[in-house]
């Protein structure tokens, strides 16, 4: 019905917002004021190298010009441009480090979605009890624990210390690559070994990511539930002598779940950005480790490949949370007015 | 007592907040009793225990209240003393409520035959197919047009009148022998709520049902009620049927109450009101809770409780006025 119509708008308004973001960090990326090609030359490198590179890489053209010849080439070609510092094609580079990547920040993002969400619903039913105090603590120190800190605790603790899990690495054991994704690729090489060992090299960059949402996830997850077991259709479900279960289950967390859901595409790409430092820690060999290893370079071909391909997965993933949300709120679907 | 039989009995029923600021006296021995098949009616100004009145009843006082002492009686057993499992079979299917306003009361996500469908579910055990189809019969009954079409409808899609109807059909899905009513036309348009009033009407009069009616309106306890309770401030001041507390009022409270309903034929450029306001609960003035207001105040008013006395038959009237031998009338 109406459901699909929403779908289109919704995709077609992606077109206009990703062009603009495009052009955004493009420019952004452009003026800083570096000088990339002494950069990418090195300290010692002769004016002439220096002025080649420039020319390569169209620096003393006009921004404008610029902006036309790289929006030209993404659009038509896909192509990000070639990377100073590894050479290589920039799109070929993220293809290759992009899955490690995916699958951390989704690993993680389960994870904090997994325990979050259930947290703050258990919080706000046993509101003021120790089981509330609890999940409110855990949540303030996910919320305001510093990632990279979290991960040395971790990395210290569970590594150093009790030697439980590997600290570093995405695995050990070689296998066929299908699709990037190891967790997946150890399943589809019917490898067992293989699949644990990657679980187990996930657990602890995972579940420092995933920290900081889960904290999140509680605190608007909790809120959100006490407001909603106010409402008067809450009421209403519990003089109709409806079970407990259904009151909570049905009436109640179905509209206390909009507001975490609303929340969790924004969080995807929050933690696909928060690769960059934690990829770096743990030695993951992900688009993080690569956007901060061409930070330091000024490798702005790779930087502007890296931020177009989050903002990328930011407006998907928050396509797919609007979706969702209209699916479960039909008064969403009516059109621009309406809530 | 007459031949005819109580369903409820409210009696000497106490119900307190505690908040941080102190206990709210919210119900102060609130007692009367509703016939079957009686609409008894419940007057009074916003703040005087109507709406705690019936939460009480259905047991669902929210925190931090707590029903402190009395008895609620229906057919004779105290609701007051089941369990909480008791209690949720006998909401919505032996007592229902119809709420003041049907666009917060009902659920936004769901459908709406969905939501007058689930009391046969929970409560009847009938299969969510037969359910589905038995809720749109009731909602047919309620006047709904196109009920087949606006059962499969979300409530955003529904007027506010139409959101009242199946209110309405979800409260009598299992034929309650007790509906209350809670202000059910307030948030309505005129013409709109005479319907609903109609409405009601009609049905309790098919279903049998005896009605518990709270409003503030004595135009709609005038249309409504038999009988009628008028409350102050967490007491009832004066209880008996519709025609003598139009022609007969006595307690101080309900002439000031009746002097304030505008009218075309004396109209005047001020519209009467009751000097003062509603006393907070939390400190409730000592003895009778309206003396600060009334007219007739005499010492002994700040002094004692009045006690409620019965000056006709079936007349009750908790003022000091008609309670010892030296007054007036």
């Amino acid at each position: 019905m109406k459901l699909g119509n929403y779908i289109l708008r919704r995709a077609a308004m992606l077109v206009p917002v990703l062009l603009g973001v495009l052009v955004l960090i493009f420019v952004i990326a452009y003026v800083i004021p570096a000088d990339p090609a002494r950069a990418w030359a090195g300290q010692r490198a002769r004016e002439e190298q220096v002025q080649a590179l420039e020319e390569r890489y169209h620096l003393n053209d006009p921004i404008h010009v610029q902006v036309y010849t790289y929006l030209k080439n993404v659009i038509l070609h896909f192509d990000l441009g070639v990377s100073p510092t590894t050479g290589r094609p920039v799109r070929d580079d993220l293809k290759a480090f992009f899955p490690a990547t995916f699958e951390l920040a989704l690993c993680a993002f389960v994870l904090a979605i997994a325990l979050g969400i259930p947290l703050g619903v258990v919080s706000a039913l046993r509101r003021n009890r120790p089981a509330d105090h609890f999940s409110r603590i855990v949540a303030l120190t996910g919320v305001s624990t510093p990632l990279f800190w979290l991960a040395l605790i971790l990395q210290f603790v569970f590594y150093f210390k009790l030697g439980w899990l590997p600290a570093m690495g995405r695995s050990t054991i070689d296998i066929t690559r299908y699709t990037g994704f190891v967790l997946v690729d150890s399943v589809l090489n019917w490898n067992w070994t293989a699949f644990g060992d990657a679980a187990i090299h996930m657990i602890l960059p995972a579940a420092t990511l995933a920290f900081y949402s889960m904290g999140y996830l509680v605190r608007i997850t909790r809120g959100s539930m006490l407001e909603v077991l106010e409402a008067e259709y809450v009421v209403t479900a519990k003089a109709k002598g409806l079970p407990r279960r259904v009151v909570i289950y049905r009436h109640a967390l179905k509209n206390a779940i909009i507001p975490p859901l609303t929340v969790l595409g924004v969080e995807f790409g929050w933690l696909l950005g928060g690769t960059v430092l934690l990829e770096t820690i743990f030695a993951w060999p992900g688009m993080g480790r690569y956007a901060a290893g061409s930070i330091v370079m000024v490798d702005l071909p790779a930087v502007v490949g890296y931020t177009l391909i989050v903002a990328l997965v930011m407006l998907l993933s928050n396509l797919v949370v609007d979706i969702l949300y209209s699916v479960i709120d039909p008064r969403i679907r009516v059109g621009g007015k309406g809530r | 007592m007459e031949a005819k039989e109580d369903l409820l009995v409210v009696d000497r029923l106490k119900t307190q907040f505690f908040t941080y600021g102190g206990v709210v006296e919210a119900l102060d021995e609130v007692s009367f009793e509703i016939e079957k098949g009686e609409i008894f009616g419940l007057v009074g100004e916003s703040g005087c225990g109507k709406s705690v009145t019936a939460t009480s009843i259905l047991g669902l006082v929210s925190k931090p209240g707590r029903v402190i002492s009395g008895r609620i009686l229906l057919d004779g057993e105290d609701l007051l003393r089941k369990s909480e499992r008791e209690m949720n079979s006998i909401r919505g299917s032996r007592i229902a409520m119809i709420f003041q306003d049907p666009t917060s009361s009902l659920n936004p996500l769901f459908r709406i035959g969905y939501q007058v469908a689930e009391p046969y579910i929970h409560h009847q055990r009938r299969a969510k197919r037969k359910a589905l189809s038995d809720a749109t019969g009731i909602l047919a009954k309620t006047g709904l047009p196109d009920a087949d079409e606006k059962a499969r409808n979300y409530p955003h899609e529904l007027s506010g009148g139409m959101r009242q109807r199946a209110m309405i059909a979800m409260s009598l899905t299992c034929e309650p022998d007790l509906l209350i009513a809670d202000e059910p036309t307030t948030n309505l348009d005129v013409t709109i709520g005479r319907q609903i009033l109609d409405l009601v009407k009609d049905l309790q009069r098919e279903f049998g049902a005896s009605v518990l009616w709270i409003t503030h309106d004595m135009a709609v306890v005038a249309q409504m009620c038999d009988r009628v309770g008028v409350m102050y401030a967490g007491s009832i001041v004066e209880k008996t049927d519709v025609r003598t507390l139009f022609r007969n009022a006595k307690h101080p409270y309900t002439e000031r109450l009746l002097r304030a309903i505008p009218s075309a034929a004396t109209s005047s450029d001020r519209l009467e009101e009751i000097p003062g306001s509603v006393p907070r609960l939390i400190h409730p003035p000592t003895g009778c809770r309206f003396h600060p207001r009334c007219d007739y105040a005499a010492p002994v008013c700040s002094e004692t409780k009045p006690l409620e006395r019965e000056v006709d038959p079936g007349h009750w009237v908790a003022c000091h006025r008609f309670s010892g031998p030296k007054d007036g009338t």
